[in-house]
């Protein structure tokens, strides 16, 4: 079982999310996260969606999805010549004593500072899932009271990759 | 034991005792089962009768339906049995095999997404994936079936789940505790206190009663208090039955194909209690200006469907049931007998020109005279059609129980439905009403009456066409028919003779009462074909 990080070019018409969605569930396959927006020809949705599965899983995925009417263009985002980012927001429960020890530790990961109250802060912080799950790993002294992930979005490096439609 | 034994335990701890359904590889370990126990399984002749016949069975039992079919073709064939059964919030349990639970989402032989295909129309739905989960599952799947507004719950069971041990069996004994599903019961006695004071204060009170007063089972409570209260009464088609269509108190059915003095009472009226009806287009077609100024008070056990098409100025959520038991314990006085005195004034006053259908059987007075002569307590199931509208609009119904395919006007409801109920319930009389259309969409079913042995009354409306929308296309597309003509009709009578049933023709309305006496005879199945106008309207012709 291993990851795999798809990204998918669509008609960007009404139910594409749900169909998409669908398909997985109808056929027992895993979504880890799902991310949709549209792309610079407002046409067209991005998706990006990171899934589990064996070889031969994922093969019938791709394949699968490939298959879908709305579906213009699918690819892998292989992790060598890709790069991935997600947004996370992380709730801290801190008194002023120790806030400063939280805003360190972001300071190194270049996480931001969005929200502050008498017992709580908010950090909001971008990179790839692995650097989110470092840092998060390192709040582990802390009380986090809420994390929102939006789930990955993701180009492939350099020109190559650019999918062009008339 | 096995997962299927498991299954057939869950439905005797359920108290269920007649499963409708159609066999199949991915259902037999389940078929299998049930010969063990003494519940009665009945064979349908195609998926979507199952649903219907378990439908017509739940409403007359009033209790949760049960239905099971196979894999894939099975499955979809059962798809708008639940569709029908969801929009007038029939409580059912459904139970498709599936293909083994490995081989899921590989397109093997009879496999079908039916959780995917049906998840817009069911209440709720589960895939098995352990057989241990079998007891809480279905535990919860009755549950949720017959709580809060009632629907259909659809159970799909992988072959190899059926097949599977099962360790200890234990069922549940308290309800499931859901942390998503808490349906309201009790109405707020605030919202109960703010009615009483607006019908207090009320000169034109009414209470438009719908499907949701049968389903809670506040028929009685119903009765009661607007008996107490002198509160007129108009009905949804889902509603009708609920008061006896001679109750004084009683206006007839709203809508557009209503009762003048029904629709001129909703007009009228200043404050309106609807109970467990949706305001839905067909009865109430421009609600934003049927409301205006009005206090529209919405009970329903549903929170959704309050505001959903109308914003009330009081809701209470809640069952009827309850809430009317609650009002009952109130003491408050009403008067508002000059409404009463008005709309009696309008009822009589009112003249309908409806020109006789001559040389045919005119259906509204067939109705009212076949209604009429059915006992007190009978069932009469409508079709969908011309024949469904004029039995809304003319059958007289007492102590006795109306059902139709409201929501969804599902054509072929009536025989499959008739025949549940008749199993239901096998002293009651049963008649079953349905056009040549509907006829010949579910007339395979009369082999599953002969088998099982539940006679049911049943009268075909013949006027070779599908007679609603001809009328449609008349009105609108002025005379240019097209696919409403049924150019070939089968000879009922030689079709009878095939299903060893007693066959009754008329042609026209000469020795009516007669021929109307002996198709009610007895407790033998009867056919009895009618010829209708061909050009017969429901709609009044303006001249």
């Amino acid at each position: 079982m291993h990851k795999k990080v798809f990204q998918l070019i669509v008609d960007n018409t009404s139910g594409v999310l749900s169909r998409i969605a669908g398909l997985f569930s109808r056929r027992g396959y895993n979504i880890h996260s799902i991310t949709a927006g549209v792309t610079a020809d407002p046409r067209f949705t991005r998706i990006t969606i990171v899934t589990e599965g064996d070889d031969e899983i994922l093969e019938q995925i791709e394949k699968q999805l490939r298959k879908l009417v709305d579906v213009r263009d699918i690819r892998e985002l292989v992790p060598d010549n890709s790069v991935y980012r997600e947004l996370c927001m992380i709730k801290v429960e801190v008194d002023a004593v120790k806030r400063q020890g939280i805003i360190s530790i972001a300071d190194i990961f270049r996480a931001k500072i969005i929200d502050v109250s008498a017992d709580s802060l908010m950090i909001e912080m971008t990179g790839d899932q692995s650097k989110i799950d470092a840092f998060i790993a390192l709040l582990g002294d802390y009380r986090i009271l809420e994390i929102a992930r939006t789930g990955i979005a993701g180009l492939q490096r350099g020109t190559d990759g650019v999918v062009w439609f008339d | 034991m096995i997962g299927a034994d498991a299954i057939v335990k869950c439905l005797e701890k359920e108290g269920v005792d007649t499963v409708f359904g159609y066999s199949g590889v991915a259902i037999d370990p389940f078929w299998n089962s049930i010969l063990e126990t003494d519940i009665k399984t009945v064979l349908v002749r195609t998926e979507q009768n199952a649903a219907h016949a378990a439908s017509g069975y739940a409403r007359t039992r009033g209790k949760v339906g049960v239905c099971a079919v196979t894999s894939g073709p099975g499955a979809t064939n059962l798809l708008t049995g639940i569709a029908t059964a969801y929009s007038d919030s029939i409580p059912l349990v459904c139970f498709t095999g599936q293909v083994d639970s490995e081989l899921i989402g590989s397109d093997v032989f009879q496999e079908a997404d039916v959780i995917g295909a049906a998840e817009s129309f069911v209440k709720y739905s589960y895939l098995v994936r352990n057989v241990k989960d079998i007891p809480r599952i279905i535990h919860e799947a009755f549950y949720i079936a017959s709580t809060g507004r009632r629907g259909p719950v659809l159970i799909d069971l992988p072959a190899d789940i059926q097949l599977s041990r099962i360790g200890d069996f234990t069922y549940p004994t308290e309800p499931p505790k859901l942390r998503t599903y808490k349906p309201t019961v009790k109405g707020n006695t605030l919202q109960i206190k703010k009615v009483i004071k607006v019908l207090e204060n009320a000169k034109k009170p009414l209470v438009c009663v719908g499907g949701g007063v049968h389903l809670s089972g506040a028929k009685n409570e119903l009765q009661k208090f607007v008996e107490k209260h002198r509160l007129p009464v108009v009905s949804t088609m889902m509603g009708l039955g609920i008061l006896p269509t001679e109750h004084p108190m009683y206006y007839g059915m709203v809508g557009n194909n209503g009762a003048v003095t029904a629709n001129h009472a909703m007009k009228e009226c200043d404050v309106l209690l609807m109970v467990g009806a949706r305001v839905a287009d067909r009865a109430v077609s421009a609600p934003d200006l049927t409301f205006e100024g009005k206090v529209l008070i919405h009970m329903d056990v549903d929170p959704a469907e309050i505001g959903k098409n109308v914003g009330p100025t009081i809701p209470i959520v809640g069952d009827a049931k309850h809430i009317f038991e609650e009002f009952m314990g109130q003491s408050f006085y009403c008067s508002h007998e000059e409404w009463i005195a008005s709309l009696n004034n309008y009822k009589m006053d009112l003249k309908i020109e409806r020109p006789e259908a001559k040389g045919f059987v005119d259906s509204p007075k067939f109705i009212k005279m076949l209604s009429g002569k059915m006992k007190d307590d009978a069932i009469y199931v409508a079709d969908v059609g011309q024949n469904q509208l004029f039995s809304c609009q003319n059958a007289i119904i007492r102590e006795g129980k109306f059902f139709t395919s409201g929501g969804m006007g599902t054509m072929g409801y009536s025989i499959p439905a008739a025949i549940g109920a008749k199993l239901a319930d096998p002293e009651r009389q049963v008649v079953a009403v349905c056009g040549d259309g509907a006829f010949q969409m579910s007339m395979m079913e009369l082999a599953t009456m002969n088998q099982y042995k539940s006679p049911i009354k049943l009268v075909v409306m013949r006027n070779h066409y599908l007679g609603l929308v001809r009328e449609h296309q008349h009105f609108v597309y002025h005379d240019d028919y097209s696919m409403v003509d049924l150019g070939f009709d089968p000879d009922l009578e030689m079709l009878s003779k095939a299903y060893h049933v007693k066959y009754i023709r008329c042609e026209n309305m000469e020795g009516m009462e007669e021929k109307i006496d002996d198709f009610l005879t007895g407790d033998e199945a009867c056919i009895m074909e009618v010829l209708n106008d061909p050009m017969e309207t429901v709609a009044v012709k303006k001249a």
